[in-house]
């Protein structure tokens, strides 16, 4: 039993019912992403422009891949909970649940695939 | 409640009724192009596994990439990218109290949509 009240376990959480944790998730991940990002899509870029066998020796670089991964587990965290807000803000009742689920489960399926990817490429080198 | 009779409410202006401005035109397109880099994310993730997976696959996502439709597809997802980016930094001077007055946050709407272009052919060049 917690010995508190009502109004004081509502205190500090607002309308969205989690006080600020969105805003300050939405803040470190911006900053770890703004960090990441140029060396990311430089390195990536370069893959995409060459041939098969350079684009998997970019790729299978520590220094290319782990950034790349980082950015990508970082990034679509960030793109989950930020799409989430366009979706709670233009719909309501089942279709937010439906689109709020689809868009959570699809970012982390994004995720393990460019995951997945990242190890297949780095582990046949 | 429910047997209460209707009438119309009145609506309050939104909008449709203000002048288009810069910053909330900024705004929007930090959201538009958040969400539009997901859908970046879903080409690259598929060209990554495509990679992974050799001859014919690889050979589809590498055509596809490089129609067009591809190349449109990726350079705008550079400067979408890099317009979040300073979007983003934007928000984090906002949020610190600092920028609020409507000279300054005019000029950093400006130095977002200046900024991402020339990162654009920045990133185009260094590539």
């Amino acid at each position: 039993m917690r010995y508190l009240t009502a109004r004081k376990r509502a205190e500090g959480k607002g309308a969205s019912g989690s006080g600020t944790e969105h805003f300050w998730f939405m803040q470190t991940t911006a900053v770890g992403l703004a960090i990441l990002m140029p060396w990311v899509v430089v390195s990536l870029g370069r893959a995409i422009r060459s041939d098969y066998g350079n684009a998997w020796y970019i790729l299978m670089n520590p220094w290319v891949s782990i950034p790349l991964a980082l950015a990508l587990f970082v990034g679509m965290r960030h793109f989950a909970a930020g799409a989430r807000v366009m979706i709670e803000d233009y719909t309501r009742g089942t279709w937010r649940k439906g689109l709020i689920i689809t868009v959570t489960s699809l970012s982390y399926l994004i995720t393990a695939i460019g995951l997945y990817a990242l190890a297949v490429i780095t582990l046949k080198g | 409640m429910s047997d209460m009779p209707r009438h119309p409410r009145p609506l309050s202006p939104h909008l449709q009724i203000y002048r288009p401005q810069l910053t909330a035109f900024t705004s929007i397109l930090t959201r538009i192009t958040g969400n539009a880099l997901g859908v970046s994310t879903i080409v690259i993730v598929w060209w990554l596994y495509a990679m992974t997976r050799g001859g014919a696959d690889y050979e589809r996502a590498n055509w596809f990439l490089h129609t067009w439709v591809g190349e449109a597809i990726l350079i705008l997802s550079v400067w979408g990218l890099w317009y979040h980016y300073l979007a983003g930094i934007r928000h984090l001077i906002f949020d610190s109290l600092h920028g609020l007055d409507i000279a300054t946050a005019q000029k950093l709407g400006w130095a977002c949509i200046i900024g991402s272009v020339l990162l654009t052919g920045l990133t185009i060049y260094l590539i």
